[in-house]
């Protein structure tokens, strides 16, 4: 029943959020600010982890292959697979869940238990339109930073494949290009923008409705990180299920 | 002047206020005691709009706000000014951006026009050199002045504080007690403050509004609340020591 309430909360917060428009003047400054807060500041995170990742998806797959009949681009194939499909949107996704997610909860939920919210209501602002509008426009953003992911991920293949001596470069460079479909790109960045969807607005949700004081807020940013990264799996799954079979 | 009929407002099972009529008069400093969880902040959020209420009216010089239409009540905001009880200042801001965030939301005034009106409310609540600062490097006294110059900006014709001086040590808590009652009088506002603090009591209570166990228990000003025999009053009134030898005196005093 608490579930089924929480989740017509989370959905009329979602209509509430198109309403009220907050003077443009206003409302773009808090977008660049939400960009650089959230599109920006994850770039590094995401860079790092992707690079390193995709160097271990390679040794991986290079030292699973061990039948000399298979050829070595094949370790270039599977990396790009796994990196475009799974790795970038979903990984990737999941841990912006911790990283973007919590500061979200946390911000909003700060400004909820300091009465910061009640004091733009007071004023007559849509506080939901304010707050989480401008983190949802900046996130339409978020394919970018998982097109550097992509990227990144399959250069951290090429220079572990390299580094490592388990194929040459021409085999891994021929491997990423082999079998290229277009849709799996699609299918990728649909997911993507999906995920940045919720990625603004879930976190959102268990900031803007929380009660309490600061423990409140810690205890919110957790419960936060648990619902999106589920969200997200499930999410991950049906559209999986629904595009690529 | 603001008009509150047979106000009741529930959480689920919890009656917090059971039926509370009153009124606040146009540059008198109102003053809504209580103790800790008597529904004073609620009471406030009521008369606010930003809690609904099952029965009752709530009146700005005649009229209903819930009747308003939403536009209406956006043009009604723009005359409330707010001063929350942990201040509530935008922590993204720097001292000056809070101040002028009224202007920049109600306005059409250019930069310079809402800097000028900053500085002058800010000069108006005695805080100077702060403008840049953010509110988590100022003081809790500093951070109450920013709060009142942030809800007097644009000049409101109401002006409701929760207690308004919880927090702050005794000297700073007159000093920001009068400057309320000094902005209302000079701006002849409806203010309306929640207070469990007696020093306030006597310093601007020009009216007082007694809430206990969701209803009126008494009314009156700093004048009468001395000499009530109303037992609930005087419970709460004369809880510390130092305030029954006050009375005794005040008495003795006035005989
Ligand atoms: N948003 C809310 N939801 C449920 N109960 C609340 C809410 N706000 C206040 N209450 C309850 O209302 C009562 C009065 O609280 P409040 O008005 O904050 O008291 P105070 O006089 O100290 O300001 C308390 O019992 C509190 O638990
Ligand atoms: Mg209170």
């Amino acid at each position: 029943m608490q579930y089924l309430h929480n989740i017509g909360t989370y959905f009329l917060m979602i209509v509430e959020m198109f309403r009220k428009p907050t003077k443009w003047s206003v409302m773009k400054q808090l977008i660049l600010k939400d960009i650089d807060d959230l599109v920006i500041g994850s770039i590094g995170i995401v860079a790092f982890i992707s690079f390193f990742v995709g160097g271990v998806v390679t040794i991986q797959t290079a030292l699973n292959i061990d039948n000399p009949l298979i050829p070595r681009s094949l370790v270039g194939f599977a990396t790009r697979q796994s990196v475009i499909l799974e790795f970038a949107p979903t990984f990737i996704s999941i841990i912006m869940a911790g990283k973007v997610g919590s500061f979200i909860t946390s911000s909003i939920g700060t400004m909820r238990v300091t009465e910061q919210i009640d004091a733009l209501e007071v004023m007559g602002i849509n506080a939901l339109n304010y707050l989480v509008f401008p983190k949802f426009i900046a996130l339409t953003l978020y394919p970018f930073v998982i097109s550097i992911a992509m990227f990144l991920g399959i250069m951290g293949g090429l220079a572990a494949c390299v580094f490592g001596n388990y194929a040459s470069m021409d085999d891994y460079i021929t491997g990423i290009q082999q079998d290229f479909e277009p849709f799996h790109m699609a299918y990728a960045f649909i997911k993507t923008l999906l995920f940045a969807f919720v990625l603004a607005t879930v976190p959102s949700y268990h900031g803007f409705y929380m009660k309490g004081g600061a423990l409140e807020v810690g205890e919110a940013s957790t419960t936060s990180f648990v619902w999106t990264s589920v969200v997200i799996i499930l999410l991950n799954y049906i559209l999986t299920q629904m595009l690529l079979s | 002047m603001i008009e509150v009929t047979n106000l009741e407002k529930s959480f689920g099972d919890a009656h917090i206020l059971k039926g509370i009529s009153t009124t606040f008069e146009k540059g008198k400093t109102n003053l809504v005691i209580g103790q800790s969880g008597s529904g004073k902040t609620v009471f406030l959020k009521c008369l606010l709009g930003l809690f609904d209420y099952e029965k009752g009216k709530i009146a700005y010089e005649g009229q209903v706000f819930a009747e308003l239409s939403e536009a209406e009540k956006r043009n009604m905001r723009a005359k409330i000014g707010m001063v929350f009880q942990g201040s509530a200042l935008f922590d993204s801001m720097t001292i000056e951006e809070n101040v002028m965030f009224p202007l920049q939301m109600f306005t059409k005034q250019s930069k310079s026009e809402m800097q000028d009106r900053a500085n002058f409310v800010l000069n108006r609540v005695k805080l100077k050199d702060a403008n840049k600062k953010m509110p988590s490097e100022a003081s809790g006294g500093m951070q109450k002045r920013v709060a009142i110059a942030r809800a007097i900006v644009n000049n409101p014709k109401y002006l409701f504080c929760d207690e308004p001086n919880s927090g702050l040590d005794p000297k700073t808590a007159i000093v920001i007690d009068n400057l309320i009652k000094e902005i209302t009088e000079e701006y002849n506002i409806t203010t309306v403050i929640n207070t469990h603090d007696m020093n306030s009591v006597m310093e601007i209570g020009d009216k007082i509004v007694f809430l206990k166990d969701g209803l009126k228990a008494w009314e009156g000003s700093k004048d009468t609340i001395f000499r009530t025999d109303n037992e609930v009053v005087t419970d709460f009134v004369y809880s510390s020591n130092l305030f029954k030898k006050v009375r005794r005196m005040y008495i003795e005093d006035n005989s």
